[in-house]
């Protein structure tokens, strides 16, 4: 099933299956591991509501709600 | 030989670099960008080898700073070699970078850190299947035990000797054909670092298509037969995958982990720092706490316990002080111990006495009064930096600071404003987003620093002597309190208007928590301080003696005896008029506040010396504020504004000056600092003139208010409550606004 990564709630995992961000946030999103295929689990979100705290790869990366609308992600039923 | 120390950020690159090159660093600025670059030498293999410390990426694209400069040096400068550090707890992304690496030409060897780290874990690493692999020397080390370092030093050296070509990992991947073809066009030109270049090529790098436009034509057409599945085209995205495929297939398995034992240390400490609920109190206890070290002279307010017989000009009396007020008490008498040397060396009243004792060194004390306070806000900074939890501040705060148009990564410097704007200003140099960087350098004024506080201190006491409704402490705290607020509203309307463009993306590393280093947090510190004092000695320095000279010299280049008749003197009657509207250039004694505000703007802690100085006090910015009631200085200073229709308005009117001179122009250096970070003329005076009208507007908002308060209580504070839910009325619907415009963008 397909789903945003902005939507996943806290310990929620799933796989990346596209980034569809533009650019430079695309690319930086790449670049730290956020590409398809990487598995993704959400950790937390920031006690103001954002940014997110996910973990992947084997470390932490907080992102924000904006920036995780753009990554879609595979999530088994 | 020179060496390059390339890797991420968090990597232990600082701490390696240090344990590499020991006390023997300096720092310089890359030409044109504001990165620091750092060299040192290593000395243990008995010829010199320099190594040079690159600023932490995660990646060789051609999108920040950092990178670019990263890029150019190990493009243009040639090193002998890289020593590519790699952080082994985070294997996989560390060596999306050494992939990058391994397509230069340069011989490479790969430090495996925090290996000791891994052991405690329980995982190994497969040296021997990693470096069949990356076809590259790697040594397993840890920086911060300094454990093998000798071992990568000598193997980094032999390495050197062979000659190496760089591969690149999209050879294996859906674009390998195009790839070979890209390559084959690169091979008749006599370029090095060919596969690099022929993959930068094929993401459509803008650095590498400037230089190359007709290869960038044939390999267009050549990528019209390739299909990029899922990524449409995108190339960038092609590679990127390319490169995590390649490492989770071949060097991932290097890596031998024990099963998983719940949760690891910095996940514990996270769930209590960045606790749904609790993390903002612990924040701001942090923040309480850091204060409270740097500034309180009642530590841990044990005031109550200690006897009244306890009498240390250091320690306190009575009570206790913070480290940060026992080490500037320290510095005091260091302080006045040459104090005493210079005033018996020079004899009195002679011109040059005037110069150097009162004018470059009263100066130059002042300044070195605060040293000791921002180092101490600095060093327990550095530790909460190094420790990791500054990144979870930025992750707790970005919310709020966005509606501001900033970051949570703005924070730390805009902190830094309130012991001095300098380094707040050189801090800023960690925010991406130049529109960002430029808001939050025009915001570091309103931050009251330091210097300003005798200001504060001064008014509060006298008018708190003269007018029981003043309460000098609650004057002090509320000046703070007002200065944010004009930075929330001040930062609302830039974003809205002449620094237009968003925030930054928000997209950030939540490091592994570690226990400080001490050695980094030193050197740190040391760098800091250099730094701090060459730009505050020589630009003060030179505003001092161009101030003494304005004092002391009429416009017939004569001596004066008295100030008022000086070159300084004559301008500040002359323009005195134009302080008129903000109340306290009114009156006879106008002029002299116009002047000591313009001093200000030289350095704030000028200002109640130059009121001194023509108050009949001299050296009024040494004695403390409490005695300056009663005296000259203070009949002058109560005399602020003069009278309207019989009236007076000196509270308006001082009110308005305290406004003026917490939102002008700071100092010349910081004017000076801002100017190197903003590395544009034009920006640089949009700031300056941003900072004048500010304080202007301010000022005479504050003092218009003030007189009708006075006149008529009631239709005053009705029209300043009006005032009030306009602007914030203003900023909400905008705001909606806004948001409503993102919502439709999607």
């Amino acid at each position: 099933m397909e789903k945003l990564l902005k939507d996943f709630r806290p310990g929620e995992i799933g796989m990346v299956r596209n980034v569809k961000a533009d650019g430079k946030i695309r690319r930086r999103l790449f670049d730290m591991g956020v590409t398809p295929g990487a598995e993704i689990m959400l950790r937390k979100v920031a006690p103001l509501g954002d940014p997110i705290q996910i973990s992947l790869r084997g470390y932490e990366l907080t992102l924000r709600k904006t920036e995780a609308e753009t990554v879609i992600m595979e999530v088994s039923e | 030989m020179k060496f390059a120390l390339a890797g991420n950020p968090n990597s232990g690159k600082t701490t390696l670099f240090n344990a590499l090159t020991g006390s023997t660093a300096h720092v310089g600025n890359w030409p044109g960008v504001t990165v620091d670059k750092r060299v040192g030498m290593y000395k243990k293999l008995g010829e010199q080898i320099e190594i040079v410390d690159l600023p932490g990426i995660y990646s060789m694209s051609p999108y920040t700073p950092e990178e670019v400069v990263s890029r150019n040096f190990m493009l243009e400068d040639k090193p002998d070699g890289i020593i590519n550090i790699v952080d082994v707890t985070n294997l996989e992304r560390n060596l999306y970078l050494t992939t990058q690496l391994l397509e230069l030409d340069t011989p490479i060897i790969v430090a495996l850190n925090m290996s000791d780290l891994l052991a405690k874990s329980g995982a190994t690493v497969d040296i021997a299947k990693l470096e069949k692999a990356l076809g590259v020397p790697c040594v397993e080390i840890s920086a911060l035990k300094g454990n093998n370092l000798q071992d990568l030093m000598k193997k980094a050296v032999a390495a050197t000797k062979e000659k190496r070509i760089g591969w690149s990992v999209v050879k294996d991947s859906m674009i390998t054909d195009l790839y070979n073809e890209v390559i084959g066009l690169y091979e008749s030109t006599d370029m090095t670092d060919k596969a690099f270049h022929a993959v930068k090529m094929i993401e459509n790098d803008e650095l590498e298509i400037v230089h190359n436009l007709e290869i960038q034509e044939k390999v267009n057409l050549l990528k019209e037969d390739v299909d990029t599945g899922i990524f449409q085209g995108d190339y960038e995205g092609v590679v990127a995958d390319a490169r995590y495929k390649n490492i989770t297939a071949h060097y991932s398995s290097a890596l031998v982990k024990k099963e998983n034992t719940g949760l690891s240390t910095s996940e514990k400490v996270d769930r209590v720092m960045t606790h749904r609920i609790w993390s903002i109190p612990i924040f701001l206890l942090i923040m309480f706490g850091v204060f409270h070290m740097t500034f309180s002279e009642n530590l841990f307010y044990l005031g109550g316990l200690i006897p009244d017989s306890f009498d240390s000009a250091i320690f306190g009396s009575g009570k206790i002080n913070s480290p940060g007020i026992i080490l500037t008490n320290i510095l005091g008498l260091g302080t006045g111990w040459i104090d005493g040397l210079i005033s018996n060396a020079l004899p009195a009243g002679t011109w040059y006495t005037g110069l150097i004792y009162n004018g470059i060194w009263g100066g130059v004390s002042a300044v070195l009064g605060f040293l000791m306070q921002i180092l101490t806000l600095y060093f327990f900074i550095a530790i909460l930096e190094d420790s990791g939890y500054m990144a979870r501040v930025a992750f707790i705060l970005d919310r709020a600071f966005r509606r501001m148009g900033l970051s949570g990564k703005a924070f730390m410097p805009l902190v830094m404003c309130f012991g001095c704007a300098i380094p707040g200003i050189m801090g800023t140099k960690t925010l991406e987003n130049d529109a960002e960087r430029r808001r939050t350098i025009m915001l570091t004024p309103f931050f009251s620093c330091g210097a300003k506080l005798p200001i504060w201190a001064a008014f509060g006491a006298v008018f708190a002597a003269q007018y029981s409704g003043i309460n000098a402490e609650f004057l002090v705290f509320g000046t703070y309190i007002f200065g944010i607020a004009i930075a929330i509203i001040a930062s609302f309307i830039l974003k809205n208007t002449i620094v237009k463009g968003d925030t930054q993306p928000f997209i950030m590393e939540l490091p592994t928590y570690h226990s400080p280093q001490a050695r980094n947090i030193t050197v740190l510190l040391w760098d800091k301080l250099k730094h701090y004092i060459k730009k505050v000695t020589t630009v003060i320095v030179g505003a001092i003696i161009v101030l003494w000279v304005l004092q002391s010299f009429n416009f017939r280049f004569e001596m004066v005896t008295d100030s008022a008749e000086s070159i300084i003197g004559t301008i500040g009657r002359g323009i005195s008029w134009l302080f008129v509207p903000l109340g306290f250039g009114m009156g006879e004694n106008g002029w002299i506040f116009v002047v000591a505000a313009i001093t200000g703007l030289i350095a704030k802690e000028m200002v109640v010396g130059t009121l001194g100085l023509f108050g009949g006090i001299e050296g009024a910015e040494g004695i403390e504020a409490g005695e300056i009631v009663g005296t000259s200085l203070g009949v002058l200073m109560l005399g602020i504004g003069g009278t309207i229709g019989g009236v007076s308005v000196a509270i308006p009117a001082m009110l308005s000056y305290m406004a003026f001179n917490l939102l002008s122009v700071p100092c010349m250096a910081a004017v000076a600092a801002a100017a190197g970070e903003l590395n544009s003329r034009k920006h640089t005076w949009i700031t300056i003139a941003f900072w004048m009208i500010t304080s202007y507007l301010c000022s005479l908002v504050i003092f218009w208010l003030g007189t009708l308060i006075a006149w008529n209580p009631i239709i005053g504070i009705s029209v300043a409550v009006a005032l009030v839910i306009i602007i914030v009325g203003a900023i909400i619907i905008r705001e909606k606004r806004n948001s409503r415009k993102a919502l439709a963008l999607l």
